[in-house]
């Protein structure tokens, strides 16, 4: 009995010392090697996989950083300047600064500024329905307020305000990864840059229909009337198609083309309220 | 045993309320708006414009290439704009405006009712003739029909089959049809043999509608090499593929043509029109469209000058009642609801239904229990249920794989699904993704 014990331990002990020394050596002959710097910049990453620096994860990025001459047009938009400054040190190279982004929805269609002309009973999703037809109002290229947008994002950054009709970008959360823009089958999202106190001056609308049958769909259309483009000091905005479009890294947040819109498509956003009067505004505006 | 298709079909009420109402000519509208793509295949160009006076018949939009065809005036008048309009889909689409001044036609058109039986013509004169005179395929695929007649290289067409199925529930414009103008209908069909160089035909008509089928039985008679074949009532046997199974036992491959098969299909509708063109030298410019629903006062089938706005057949029809929940361009099964009753008829417009709230509304959309009904029905041999996960979890390689490309949208998945599952919804965008991609590949 207490024979047959021991042969058990010593057979096993050898089979397993043999294995171990067999596989120490097949181990050494076919180890790949990784460059160590791949882990370490993944961990200078946030890590939450969103995609929006183009790869397909924090770990493709690491790796295509550590590859890379220089990092060039390699951002990561979540992590920012700070880690993109981490990463470069850990490489060695030089970090490039990139203004900071934040995703806008450049409509303002809620059900109060633009009736409902028809309704659709078909599948909740923004993509089909915009395949099927122009949307529930007369504007057909406003928001349809399905929140396609909403379930693409990771961050928990849009509020889809369904009772309104259409989502809201909550700027403190929103990374600018870009899935919203994705995402969204109007193309109403975009990423602006990311100004002091969250502050913004935006055209609220992508309607490029005519004046009168934009503003027949909904009352904050842009009708194209060219006075915002007139008024701004900075060039920033521009005329297309019966559409302004404000460049946000031009304007300078004076605020002047909101005054002048007469269907206020154009928003401001996160500004101390107005003072009487117009030489004091342009001052706490700069 | 009566004839039908081999796999899947559902067989919804057929609710035909307008089969005894004879055509009726309406009225020509005030104006009317002629969208320039109401065909499968390239827009057509414009080549009038505004202030230009126009007569009933003349081209105003010129077909741009060989998958397209012409669009002409369906009224005399003065061009108003060309410019863009709201179509069935609601997004703006290129058209014609024209105000309407008098009934005036062009010359060339022979108005008298007389039946031409003498066919004059060689079979490439024929064909000439019909891409002329801008005609598509009347069933609702509106593909121009000079295409389907000029077979690929290599290609025979053996047998015509003629479609007079009608399988939509409520659509009686093709019973209509055939019950009025039977003889057309059969000079059409010769001509469409002589064009094709064939010796058979074969006319489809499902048995709900005896009356047809006894009366082409009759002209057959008189005519060598067309037959008619009754067919047992299964929607959606007005499809291509489906009829060419359902008379003939063969099958077309996955992503072929019927031609494959030595089928090309034709619209009873479409015979019709083929006969005015090269017999009447009358171009397509109106056709038969039913407006019906159970709401409606007076359910009827109206010859309808392309373009006319869809409020003018509504209004014709004893206006829109009250409770309408739906206005759909179409049968109710394949057709769409309309977003404006301002929509134009165009040339594959086969009908109007006006569905009450009730009936339009959608059900509560509920889990799906593996019922793996809408698979038993799919009359393509697919799985509704998963093409529809597949479009919902956006994995289009693999919805490719499963064929999504062979869906004809028929809808007798979402029909039957005791879910009330959006079935088609997903599976028509997968399709519509699956299509771009393989698009761009070829490129």
């Amino acid at each position: 009995m207490s024979i047959t014990v021991i042969y058990t331990i010593v057979t096993l002990v050898v089979i397993g010392a043999a294995s171990a020394i067999i596989l120490y050596f097949v181990a050494q002959k076919f180890k790949v090697f990784e460059d160590p710097r791949i882990d370490e910049v993944e961990g200078t990453l946030p890590g939450a996989n969103c995609g929006g620096c183009g790869f397909a994860g924090c770990r493709a990025f690491a790796e295509a950083c550590v590859k890379a001459s220089e990092l060039g047009d390699l951002n990561c938009p979540v992590g920012g300047n700070e880690t993109m400054a981490n990463v470069a040190q850990t490489l060695g190279m030089e970090a490039i600064k990139k203004d900071p982004r934040v995703a806008y929805i450049r409509c303002n269609g809620t059900c109060d500024n633009r009736p409902k002309t028809s309704t659709f009973d078909g599948a909740t999703t923004c993509a089909i329905a915009s395949s099927i037809y122009s949307g529930e109002t007369d504007c057909q290229f406003g928001c349809l307020g399905y929140g396609d947008c909403y379930d693409a994002c990771d961050f928990d950054a849009i509020d889809l305000r369904a009772n309104l009709g259409v989502p809201m970008i909550i700027d403190e959360k929103c990374v600018a990864c870009g899935a919203c823009v994705d995402a969204c089958p109007k193309n109403l999202i975009e990423l602006r840059k990311k100004m002091p106190k969250d502050r913004k001056v935006v055209v609220s609308c992508r309607n490029e229909d005519k004046g009168g049958v934009a503003r027949k769909a909904c009352s904050v259309a842009c009708i194209g009337c060219g006075k915002c483009v007139k008024e701004c000091p900075f060039d920033a905005i521009t005329l297309e198609n019966n559409l302004a479009y404000i460049d946000s890294d031009k304007c300078k947040l004076c605020r002047k083309c909101v005054a002048v819109c007469p269907t206020n498509s154009i928003q401001e956003f996160n500004f101390p309220p107005r003072k009487i009067k117009p030489e004091v505004e342009v001052e706490t505006a700069k | 045993m009566l004839k039908t298709f081999k796999i899947g079909g559902v067989h919804p009420p057929e609710n035909k309320l307008s089969k005894d109402q004879k055509i009726e000519v309406l009225a020509i509208p005030q104006s009317v708006f002629i969208p320039v793509a109401m065909h499968i295949g390239a827009p057509a160009s414009p080549v009038v414009k505004k202030g230009d006076v126009v007569k009933v018949g003349q081209v105003i939009a010129q077909s741009s290439s060989f998958v397209s065809t012409n669009i002409h005036s369906s009224v005399s008048g003065t061009v108003k704009k060309v410019d863009f309009s709201a179509d069935s889909s609601g997004y703006p689409k290129q058209g014609i405006f024209i105000d309407v001044d008098g009934d005036e036609w062009l010359e060339t058109i022979d108005r008298s009712a007389d039946l031409n039986k003498e066919i004059s013509l060689t079979g490439e004169e024929i064909v000439k003739r019909i891409h002329e005179a801008g005609i598509v395929g009347l069933g609702g695929a509106t593909f121009p029909t000079h295409v389907k007649l000029v077979p690929p290289k290599g290609m025979k067409a053996e047998v015509l089959l003629i479609n007079g199925v009608e399988c939509e529930p409520y659509l009686t414009s093709d019973h209509r049809l055939m019950l009025e103008k039977a003889d057309e209908i059969m000079v059409g069909i010769q001509l469409l043999m002589k064009a094709m160089n064939v010796d058979k035909a074969v006319i489809g008509i499902e048995n709900n509608k005896p009356d047809a089928i006894q009366l082409l039985n009759e002209k057959c008679k008189s005519v060598q090499g067309v037959s008619v074949v009754s067919l047992k009532v299964q929607y959606p046997q007005g499809g291509e593929k489906q009829l060419i199974n359902a008379v003939t036992g063969r099958e077309v491959p996955s992503g072929a043509l019927p031609i494959a098969v030595g089928a090309v299909v034709s619209n009873v509708g479409t015979a019709f029109a083929v006969y005015e063109a090269v017999q009447k030298n009358k171009p397509l410019f109106e056709r038969v469209v039913t407006v019906t629903g159970k709401g409606v006062s007076k359910p009827s089938n109206f010859l309808v000058r392309i373009g006319t706005a869809t409020s003018e057949l509504v209004e014709a029809a004893g206006g829109l009642p009250e409770d309408t929940g739906k206005v759909i361009s179409g049968g109710p099964m394949m057709g769409k609801a309309v977003p404006s009753l301002d929509v134009p008829v165009t040339k594959g417009t086969s009908g109007i239904l006006l569905m009450r709230e009730e009936e339009s509304k959608r059900e509560e959309v509920l889990n799906c229990i593996r019922c793996s009904r809408c698979t038993s029905v799919c009359p393509m041999g697919l799985e509704p249920y998963l093409l529809m996960t597949l479009g919902e979890k956006q994995i289009f390689d693999r919805a490719e794989k499963e064929r999504v490309m062979d869906c004809i949208e028929c809808g007798s998945c979402s029909y039957t699904c005791p879910s009330s599952r959006p079935l088609l919804d997903y599976i028509r965008y997968g399709k519509g993704k699956v299509g771009a991609i393989i698009r761009s590949r070829k490129k």
